[in-house]
């Protein structure tokens, strides 16, 4: 696998969109091929070099490629979006759209995203170090579909929002997370390994929330059924268990109403 | 002899009143009274008589004080920073004709602008909602003719939208509602024991924060599943009483306001609001519509929809137009420091944003076309003052239940000054020469 280091050296005056920076689109570069490549700061464009040092070279392939991002790039959006294949290891903070709609490979954040990071992701894997912003693994603004495949681990804290229409894939958050879990969602799984505060669950039609903290306020559509033993991370305990939302539309299979689940440890 | 004009049109609230009488003096220059508007919009005819008004632009100094300068200077000024900015935004129009919006958005797609209105602050979150999905309404006429079931959610119309309720919501008698106010059930959910609130059949005192949650509780109640003793401060037997009275009306309808649309969980309430709509049209005919406040807060989510495909908070800075509140909303891209010039028009931003992002207002060249001194006219660089639209020039403007009305001029503007749309056609050929567009 190749390396490439971009390290910021001449920050955006507003902020910077660098949507081409993914192993797919650095693959087969050379550095100065790929400090060709366009970014945007509001109606202007320009190219990466401008911006960025470039040093090393691509890979042949997506998959042989790897990028590792230095300097102050907390005003940078769109960091690894749409990326296949390969590594993107972001060594600090990042701002809006990290690996949105990813569909493969490893990105790293070393610090925080902002808000809509793995918006509609497909696929791949997402580490972020740090906290995460809102709507992280939602749909995009008026899109019905959020994260259909893949994981998100999240250190820190994440905001609200998170999972809003997913399809599937699997979301952990260490620590603690905001209001609105997967609502409107039809399928995958939320992890918190801290509290939650409310609206978990809102209008999903399927899906699995498993808290591991305390609930502020649960949702009135989530009925109690008892108690379930669950196996997570190697660790096994014990779990309330509620069906929901049972205000919302629900699908059958085989005559049989498909609820979602809600875990909360005991 | 005075001279009287009817159907005038109040350019003061989303009910947009059409029928209003103006008495003018017998030159046609003076406007001495206004018959049939409620407080607030009399008051906006009277305003514009006000002898102290401001009718020439006027540019902030280096020392801080104000120096007259022609139409054409600030023609100038404004045309400039737009051009020049990487990323300009273009806020308000809220208060002003969809003839002046449209000008304005041929030159924020010239200078690759944001362009957003009051929504942002107010029912941008039911706009996000309604493209999530979807939404069953109606007209306010439908309401006054047939609604026997009207719920105010978090909206207070007795001081907001003064003659909502006489014209269309609680006491007119329509075709199917012969009995005016006793052909109605009214229900007002509101933490607060509002004006409103105390004309209720049903006052449903909602734990502040927790309409969502109430909102589910009303669905959950319609497919009668299980619901705990308690949920917003209200006691179940409660929640299934008022989804029994929605279920047993002809014709329902859900009038909704900021209560919901910000605060906790914004576009999430607004969204599960319209999802009870739905469900309850399983039993009867049910309608939802937000209570719009600025008279023309509709126009400008219908020009902006007609021209770039979204409502509100658009992003033409690449080319194309883009659509992310969080991203692309007025208030973020100014608390994050996104922008590099500002124009705002028709609204006051001023007096409603919070402070941090007035200041950024501040910071950045700006211009404020306003017919008034605002907050807003007093942070920015240029301030252009205007004619009064819908009492010194007309133009289309759109109710908050889409219906589109041409207001009307009453008098004319003090002698020389520009309309918001002269102003803007100014800027907009200026900005042409500038980017060399033909
Ligand atoms: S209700 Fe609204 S539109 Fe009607 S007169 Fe009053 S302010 Fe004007």
């Amino acid at each position: 696998m190749e390396t490439v280091t971009i390290t910021m050296k001449n920050p955006p005056q507003l902020y910077l969109e660098a949507d081409n920076v993914t192993p797919d689109k650095f693959a087969g570069k050379s550095a100065s091929q790929i400090a060709e490549l366009h970014v945007y700061e509001g109606n202007t464009t320009s190219t990466l070099g401008k911006y960025f040092e470039v040093a090393g070279s691509a890979g042949a392939t997506a998959a042989d490629t790897k990028i590792v991002v230095k300097g102050d790039v907390s005003k940078v959006k769109y960091l690894g979006m749409k990326m296949s294949a390969g590594e993107l290891v972001i060594e600090g903070s990042a701002d809006q759209y990290v690996g949105a709609w990813m569909s493969g490979g490893k990105l790293l954040v070393k610090g925080n995203v902002d808000a809509f990071a793995a918006t509609g992701m497909k696929g791949g894997e997402l580490t972020i170090e740090g906290n995460a912003g809102n709507y992280l693994g939602a749909a995009y603004r008026g899109d019905w579909r959020g994260m259909s495949g893949g994981k998100i681990l999240v250190k820190g804290n994440a905001g609200s929002d998170v999972g809003m229409y997913m399809l599937g894939g699997e979301i952990v958050v260490n620590g603690n997370i905001d209001v609105h879990v997967m609502t409107h969602a039809e399928g995958g799984k939320v992890i918190i390994k801290g509290n939650a505060k409310s609206k978990l669950g809102g209008q999903l039609v399927d899906g699995t929330i498993i808290v591991f903290g305390t609930i502020d306020v649960m949702m009135p559509g989530y009925k109690p059924v008892g108690e379930a033993e669950l196996e997570i991370d190697g660790v096994k305990a014990k779990f309330a268990h509620f069906i929901g939302d049972t205000g919302e539309r629900k699908k059958k299979r085989k005559g049989q109403v498909i609820y979602g689940n809600l875990y909360k440890k005991l | 002899m005075t001279k009287t004009m009817t159907d005038v049109v109040c350019p003061f609230c989303g009910t947009l009143c059409d029928d209003l009488e103006v008495s003018l003096s017998d030159d046609g220059k003076q406007i001495l009274e206004v018959y049939n508007a409620c407080v607030i919009g009399t008051e906006k005819f009277l305003h514009s008589q006000a002898k102290d008004r401001v009718t020439r632009p006027r540019m902030r100094q280096e020392d801080g004080s104000w120096k007259e300068v022609s139409y054409d200077e600030a023609v100038e000024y404004t045309a400039k920073i737009l051009a020049n900015a990487k990323k300009p935004l273009m806020y308000g129009w809220s208060s002003t004709n969809c003839e002046a919006q449209s000008v304005g958005h041929e030159i924020a797609e010239m200078c690759g602008a944001c362009v957003d209105n009051t929504a942002a602050v107010c029912h941008g979150t039911t706009l996000i909602a309604v493209q999530d999905i979807g939404i069953p309404s109606c007209t306010l006429g439908e309401i006054k003719n047939r609604a026997d079931r009207i719920i105010f959610w978090g909206c207070n119309p007795a001081h907001a939208h003064p003659r909502h309720m006489s014209r269309y919501s609680i006491y007119p008698r329509g075709f199917f509602t012969g009995k005016g106010h006793k052909s109605r059930k009214i229900v007002v959910v509101d933490p607060r024991v509002t004006d409103t609130a105390s004309l209720a059949d049903i006052h449903l005192q909602v734990e502040q924060g927790r309409d969502y949650e109430l909102l589910n509780a009303l669905r959950v109640a319609l497919n009668n599943e299980w619901l705990p003793d308690v949920v917003a401060g209200i006691p179940q037997e409660k929640i299934r009483e008022v989804a029994e009275v929605c279920k047993s009306g002809r014709f329902g309808i859900i009038f909704f306001g900021m209560g919901v649309t910000q605060s906790l969980s914004k576009n999430h309430n607004i969204d599960e609001a319209i999802a009870l709509t739905k469900h309850l049209n399983e039993f009867t005919k049910f309608s939802i519509m937000p209570m719009r406040g600025h008279y023309n807060v509709t126009g400008s989510g219908e020009v902006l929809a007609w021209q770039f495909g979204f409502p509100y908070s658009v992003d033409l800075s690449r080319g194309f137009a883009r659509y992310n509140p969080g991203d692309t909303s007025t208030i973020d891209l100014l608390l994050r420091g996104e922008v590099d010039a500002m124009l705002t028009i028709a609204s006051d931003p001023g007096a409603h944003f919070p402070i941090s992002a007035v200041k950024q207002i501040a910071k950045i060249p700006s211009v404020a076309i306003d017919p008034h001194l605002t907050p807003t006219t007093g942070v920015s660089k240029l301030h252009v003052p205007v004619a009064f639209v819908g009492v010194e020039v007309g133009g289309n403007a759109y109710r908050m239940d889409n219906v589109p009305i041409d207001t009307r001029k009453v008098v004319d503007p003090p002698a020389g000054m520009l309309t918001d749309e002269e102003f803007l056609t100014k800027v907009r050929d200026r900005v042409k020469q500038l980017k060399g567009v033909k």
